[in-house]
């Protein structure tokens, strides 16, 4: 990985590199332990807001509306609003909720996986990657949510004791998705919280006005930061890394076991859900570009968020991505290989049927053009670059979702049943509204919330290297 | 178990860096004080390990929780689907466990999960939003930013609050403070 020929003086790439490894360094190594906090504190605790934030929440929230007023018609009439019918029965909604929920895994990847791995970079952007994760969950919660038609009897997908004495069929995979997705909003917010306590006492003792002492001293719990909590503490986060690693595998393998376990051609195949693992990991960390890159810019933290993050992002998303050519590489070679008429049928329509556009925009826009340049370093520290990929490979992920939902199903065994699919004004509402609603959850915790982890940032300073050769200055022992 | 000093939580000791924070801290122990602590803006393990904190109980309560919700989720799952309401599914068997593993996996982690983050606030003895330290002046300002503290507790046996002061004004921090409740 290290690449030890680039020289530090290199003026292209700046004096952010560190001649030991010859990668970025993680943090400006001006910072000390106060700055951070002034840093990162000080975006929350201002009593200035600027006007930017105003105009992209008014907009953020305009858009959201859309979300509400789709739904609420939805409520009234009933899913026959949407697009979908026989024979594509599944649209928009599953689309939507699997691009939401894959898009939120980067998060726990940073900050579980990478946690694990004793990967330290991923320390600046833990915070609002789990962020992310979990507002990208709540857009994609509502999808099945509101998708059953009759959503005030939801609670039947749960088994819970009631009067008509009737209980969920735990063999579907549908029902194992309701398991996976609520584990994983409620392990996501926990591991999210425990994290911030530590940073709440730091706001809280920092904070000016009586208010903000009070709030941010309730959700603090108290903390003081004695050594036996923070031992407690580090192997709660441990454990909670721990246990968000296989949780975030599963979810994602559950998703696609909603399409693997039916017989359909094009659904029925055992590799989707590695498939979708790395699917949803690439479109998540595609995410978190998209976010950090402006991020970084308007609240200036070049020196937290380096060009190694980018950098590694940009690795991780070509790793990801090569998984993913892989899948859709096997899909067409079983295709074949399968000998069977209708698995052969199915992707000869998907590549060149009516619809074959939507495979060949997912093809360019998840393949051909992040794949071909991501290998080049000084593409992957260029910003605007980078900002533009990481929309690319979003719209290409969401393509996927697509093209695996509706080439699957529109022309299946009998041509006599054979029909097409084309989304109405309701189904783009509510998907663009949930981008509205997304946007403006993550003004409001870039606003109210620390977005680095102040702890975690100080833990990798110089400065918080014991020295236990320099003796202290009047020493008692 | 000695009486504490009437209106006195313990001193501390402010210190700029973690290793001067860790020297002292190892010394206080060596020099026998076992009530103490250290605050720190960020985990600092060597301190922990100098005044012998070294084993915390959240993986077995982790451990604890997680088989809970295994066998809630897997007798759950057992019973609606073999008593409370068989269902014949494509004539498989009412009681078909690989079925079951998902939801009784997911409700595993689930449970330890919340275990692990409910189980370290409570023995952090969390939430407590009133705490003696929180009356010295410099505390405050710094244990949450960028100073570390050695604290020795008034209930310790070896506390004096003149002797104390001293001993802890040896090891050169920033400052002493006596810690009022």
């Amino acid at each position: 990985m290290a690449m030890k020929e680039i020289k530090t003086e290199d003026p292209a790439l700046g004096a952010g590199i560190d001649p030991k490894t010859g990668e970025f360094r993680v943090v400006d190594l001006n910072y000390t332990f106060k700055s951070v906090t002034a840093k990162i504190a000080d975006i929350v605790l201002t009593p200035h807001t600027s006007l930017g934030w105003f105009a992209l929440f008014t907009v953020a929230g305009g858009v959201a509306t859309l979300v509400l007023v789709a739904v609420t018609w939805l409520f009234l009439k009933g899913t026959g609003i949407w697009a979908v019918t026989q024979p594509v029965g599944w649209g928009f909604a599953i689309i939507n909720f699997v691009w939401w929920i894959g898009i939120g895994h980067a998060g726990t990847l940073i900050s579980a996986i990478l946690l694990l791995f004793k990967q330290q970079w991923r320390n600046s952007i833990n915070r609002f990657a789990e962020a992310m994760t979990i507002f990208a969950v709540v857009c994609a919660g509502m999808f099945p949510l509101i998708h059953v038609g009759r959503p005030w009897l939801g609670y039947w997908l749960f088994p819970l004791p009631n009067s008509m004495n009737i209980w969920p069929q735990f063999r579907s995979p549908l029902l194992w998705d309701v398991f996976a997705v609520s584990t994983y909003a409620t392990i996501s917010v926990v591991f999210w919280y425990v994290g911030l306590i530590p940073d709440f006492g730091t706001l809280r003792d920092r904070a000016k006005s009586k208010f903000a002492q009070f709030a941010y001293g309730l959700v603090s719990l108290g903390w003081r930061g004695s050594v036996r909590h923070w031992v407690r503490y580090e192997t709660a986060s441990l454990l909670l890394a721990g246990l968000a690693t296989p949780l975030v595998l599963s979810v994602h393998t559950v998703i696609s076991f909603d399409f693997a376990v039916a017989v359909i051609p094009g659904w029925h195949t055992t590799i989707f859900p590695p498939y979708f693992v790395a699917g949803a990991v690439y479109s998540g960390f595609a995410m978190v570009l998209t976010l950090a890159i402006p991020l970084r810019k308007f609240y200036k933290l070049e020196g937290l968020v380096t060009d190694r993050h980018m950098d590694n992002m940009g690795k991780v998303m070509l790793t990801t991505g090569l998984i993913v050519a892989y899948g859709y590489g096997m899909e067409v070679f079983m295709a074949w290989y399968s000998a069977s008429h209708w698995e052969y049928f199915m992707m000869w329509n998907r590549m060149f049927g009516p619809m074959g556009w939507s495979y060949w925009m997912l093809i360019a826009c998840n393949i051909a053009i992040p794949l071909t340049t991501l290998w080049v370093r000084k593409w992957r520290t260029n910003m605007t670059f980078m900002f533009v990929m990481s929309l690319i490979v979003n719209t290409g992920m969401w393509f996927e979702r697509f093209v695996i939902v509706v080439t699957s199903l529109y022309r299946d065994f009998l041509p006599s049943s054979w029909g097409t699919y084309r989304a109405t004004k309701w189904d783009y509402m509510t998907y663009i509204g949930t981008m509205g609603l997304f946007t403006a959850l993550f003004l409001l915790f870039v606003r109210f919330l620390p977005m680095i982890p102040m702890n975690e940032i100080k833990m990798m300073l110089p400065s918080a290297k014991l020295s236990p050769k320099k003796p202290a200055v009047g020493a008692g022992d | 178990m000695p009486v504490a000093y009437e209106g006195t939580y313990g001193m501390i000791a402010e210190f700029d860096t973690p290793s001067d924070l860790v020297r002292a801290a190892k010394a206080a122990y060596h020099d026998g004080w076992r009530r103490m602590d250290c605050y720190t803006p960020y985990p600092v393990e060597e301190a922990a390990e100098a005044i012998g904190f070294h084993k915390d109980r959240v993986s077995l309560i982790t451990l604890i929780g997680g088989l809970m919700g295994l066998c809630a989720m897997f007798s759950l799952e057992t019973w609606i689907s073999t008593l409370a309401y068989p269902l014949n599914i494509g004539g498989r068997p009412t009681y078909s466990w690989p079925a079951f593993i998902v939801p009784a996996y997911e409700w595993t982690i689930l449970f330890s999960g919340l275990s692990a983050a409910f189980g370290m606030i409570a023995m952090n003895g969390l939430p407590s939003l009133y705490h003696p330290l929180f009356n010295a002046p410099n505390f405050r300002t710094g244990a949450t930013d960028d100073k570390f503290f050695l604290c020795l507790e008034a209930t310790d046996p070896k506390f004096d609050v003149t002797e104390t002061r001293a001993y802890l004004d040896s090891f050169g921090p920033n400052s002493v403070v006596e810690v009022e409740y």
